[in-house]
C-alpha cells in the first residue's frame, strides 16, 4: 500500500463533506429561531421549537402509523424472506435464477412502477387503500432485504454442523430449531432492522397506497410541497434521521463491516 | 405436529423446497407479478370522452397518446437526458473516493470510511432532499457564501444560462441537477469501490513491469477492469432518476418529469390508463439498460 497523492486525499474528502453537510445543516435548522424563510446563517438558536412539535397530535398520529405499518410490514417480510433464503441457498433447481430476479424486481424498478402498478390492482379489485394495502406493499420490497442478509448467513454455515445434527439423531426440525437458528438470529435481526428502517421512511409506494392515511413521511412531503410549518418541520427532519439511523448502526454492528448494508435493497 | 411432518419431509429434499417456496412465491405471483400485468392491461385501456370514466376495452388510443403528443414526448426526452447526465457525474464523481477506499485504507479505516459513504445512504430520502432546499434557497447557504466571498456575480451569471439556469438555484435544473447527484451518489461509490478490491494487484504490477505508464495502466488495465462495477452502480443511478418525482417537484423548473407525469395523472386527473402507460417508458429502458449492463458484467458487480 502506496500513500494517496494529496490530490486524490483531498478528492475523497471533499466528496466526505459534500456527502455529510447537508446532515449538518438538517441538526443546525432544528435550532434555529426563523420560522419564515430558510435563511442562513440563522439569526438565533432555540429549543423552542422542539415542545411545539412534540405537542402536535398529527405528527404523533402519523408516527403511530408509521411505526405500525413498519413493523407488520418487517414482520411478513422475515417470515416470507427467511424461507426463501432457506429454499435457495444451497439447492440448484430450474428457474432459480428467475425467482431471485423476481424478488429483486420490487427494488430493480423504480418505487413509482411498483406504487402506480399496487394502485392499478388495489383500484380493480376495489380494495379501500389504507394501513392493509400500504403493509403489503412495503412487504413485497422489505422481502429482498430479509433474504440478502439471511442467505449471507446461511452460506456461511458450514455443511458439517448440519450433518453432525443429523448424525446425531436430530430430525430437521430439532436441527433448524437448535443449530440453523441460533446461527443465523443476527442476520434475522439484520435484515428486521433493516425492512424497519426502510419501510419508515419509505414515501413512493405509500403515496400509491396510503389512501388519505398520513404516514410520517407523507406528512412530511406535504410540507415539502407546500411548507406550512417550517419551524416544526426541521425539527421533524432531526427525529426522522435520528429514527432511520439507530437502526443503520445497530446493523452495522451486527453484521461485519456492513457487509450485507451494501444496497441493501435501499432503494427510493 | 411438527415432528412428523419433519419425518415425512426426511428423504424427499424437494418436498421441503416446495413448501418453503410456495408462500413466498405465492405472495410474489399474485401481488406483485399481478398487479404489473394489470398495469400492463390499464395502458390499453382509454377514459371515455364524455363521462370522463375508465373504459375496460382495450384499445391503443392511450399509448398512441404518449407517442404523439409533442409535451409527452417532451417529458420522456428531459427525464432521460436528466438520467443520463446524472448517472455520467456521479460515475465521475465517485471514481476517485472508491479509488481511494480500495487501494489507501484497509481493516477499520476501510469499515469507517464505507460506514461514512453508507450514512447519507440510509438517512431519510425525504429529509435529505428537505436539506436541499435549505441549501439552494434564495436566503440560503450557498447564496450566502457566494455574498460572503463577495462573488455573487458568478453565481447569477450561472443563473442566467440557458436550460440550466433560473430564477434561484432552487428552481434551476441546475439546482434538480445537484440533489439528484447528491441522492444517488453513495450508489455509485459502493460497486465501483467493491470492483476496484477485485483487481488483482498483480495485473497492476505486471502493467509496470512491462514498461507502461501510470496512466497507461490506469486506462489499459485499471478502467477496463471497473467497468462491472461503474455499470451496476448506474442501473441504481439511472432507475432511481429515471422514476422519482419528488426531487422535480421540489426543486427544480416547470417542466415535467415521467414520475410526476405518473403521479398526477393517477391522483387530480383520475388517469390511472395514462398514468400506466408513461410508467411503461421507465420498465422498457431499464428493462434494455439491464441487458446492455448483464453484458458489462454488472450482475457479477452487485
Amino acid at each position: 500500500m502506496t500513500s494517496a497523492s494529496w490530490g486524490l486525499r483531498i478528492a475523497a474528502f471533499l466528496c466526505i463533506f459534500f456527502l455529510h453537510f447537508p446532515l449538518f445543516i438538517i441538526v443546525l435548522y432544528a435550532f434555529t429561531t426563523d420560522d419564515k424563510t430558510y435563511a442562513f446563517p440563522p439569526p438565533g438558536l432555540t429549543l423552542h421549537w422542539f415542545t411545539v412539535a412534540a405537542g402536535r397530535a398529527d405528527i404523533w398520529a402519523a408516527l403511530w402509523l408509521s411505526v405500525q405499518t413498519a413493523l407488520l410490514a418487517t414482520a411478513i417480510a422475515l417470515v416470507l424472506g427467511t424461507m426463501v433464503a432457506a429454499a435457495m441457498y444451497k439447492a440448484k433447481f430450474w428457474g432459480k435464477e428467475s425467482i431471485t430476479l423476481l424478488f429483486i424486481l420490487p427494488i430493480a424498478l423504480p418505487g413509482i412502477v411498483t406504487g402506480i402498478a399496487l394502485l392499478s390492482t388495489i383500484r380493480r379489485v376495489n380494495l379501500e387503500p389504507g394501513v392493509l394495502t400500504m403493509v403489503i406493499g412495503h412487504a413485497t420490497f422489505c422481502i429482498v432485504t430479509v433474504f440478502n442478509n439471511v442467505v449471507a448467513r446461511l452460506r456461511r454455515l458450514s455443511q458439517s454442523q448440519l450433518e453432525a445434527s443429523a448424525d446425531l439423531g436430530a430430525d430437521s426440525w430439532q436441527t433448524f430449531r437448535f443449530v440453523v437458528l441460533p446461527s443465523i438470529s443476527t442476520a434475522l435481526l439484520a435484515g428486521g432492522l433493516l425492512s424497519f428502517a426502510l419501510s419508515f421512511d419509505e414515501v413512493i409506494v405509500t403515496t400509491f397506497t396510503a389512501g388519505t392515511d398520513q404516514t410520517l413521511p407523507i406528512w412530511f412531503l406535504n410540507e415539502l410541497f407546500r411548507p406550512r410549518d417550517r419551524p416544526i418541520t426541521n425539527v421533524v427532519a432531526l427525529f426522522v434521521i435520528a429514527v432511520t439511523l439507530i437502526p443503520i448502526l445497530l446493523v452495522q454492528r451486527l453484521t461485519q463491516a456492513g457487509e450485507d448494508l451494501h444496497g441493501g435493497g435501499k432503494t427510493s | 405436529m411438527i415432528r412428523r411432518a419433519s419425518g415425512v419431509l426426511h428423504g424427499r429434499p424437494w418436498l421441503g423446497l416446495l413448501l418453503l417456496l410456495i408462500p413466498p412465491l405465492l405472495w410474489m405471483g399474485i401481488i406483485y407479478m399481478g398487479s404489473l400485468v394489470n398495469l400492463l392491461l390499464y395502458s390499453f385501456y382509454a377514459l371515455d370522452d364524455f363521462t370522463g370514466q375508465i373504459k375496460f376495452e382495450p384499445t391503443l388510443a392511450t399509448l398512441q397518446q404518449l407517442f404523439t403528443s409533442s409535451s409527452n414526448v417532451d417529458i420522456v426526452q428531459r427525464t432521460f437526458v436528466m438520467s443520463l447526465v446524472v448517472t455520467i457525474a456521479c460515475a465521475l464523481l465517485a471514481f476517485p473516493i472508491a479509488y481511494f477506499m480500495a487501494f489507501h485504507t484497509k481493516g477499520n479505516s476501510k469499515a469507517f470510511w464505507i460506514l461514512l459513504v453508507l450514512l447519507p445512504l440510509w438517512s431519510s430520502y425525504l429529509v435529505r432532499v428537505y436539506a436541499w432546499k435549505l441549501l439552494l434557497a434564495k436566503e440560503g447557504i450557498i447564496s450566502w457564501f457566494f455574498d460572503t466571498l463577495g462573488i455573487r456575480f458568478v453565481l447569477d451569471w450561472i443563473l442566467t444560462l440557458p436550460i440550466i439556469g433560473g430564477f434561484s438555484l432552487s428552481s434551476s435544473y441546475l439546482g434538480m441537477f445537484l440533489v439528484f447527484v447528491y441522492v444517488w451518489l453513495p450508489y455509485m461509490i459502493l460497486p465501483i469501490q467493491a470492483s476496484l478490491e477485485r483487481v488483482p494487484k498483480s495485473l497492476l504490477q505486471a502493467s509496470s513491469d512491462l514498461g507502461a505508464k501510470p496512466n497507461q495502466t490506469f486506462w489499459k488495465v485499471l478502467l477496463p477492469l471497473t467497468v462491472p462495477g461503474i455499470a451496476a452502480g448506474s442501473i441504481f443511478t439511472f432507475s432511481l432518476t429515471l422514476g422519482d418525482y419528488i426531487i422535480p417537484g421540489v426543486i427544480g423548473a416547470p417542466g415535467f418529469f415521467i414520475g410526476q407525469m405518473v403521479y398526477t395523472q393517477q391522483g387530480t386527473a383520475g388517469n390511472i390508463p395514462l398514468a400506466a402507460a408513461f410508467s411503461l417508458v421507465p420498465i422498457v429502458i431499464i428493462g434494455l439498460y439491464l441487458a446492455l449492463a448483464k453484458r458489462w458484467g454488472a450482475f457479477d458487480a452487485l
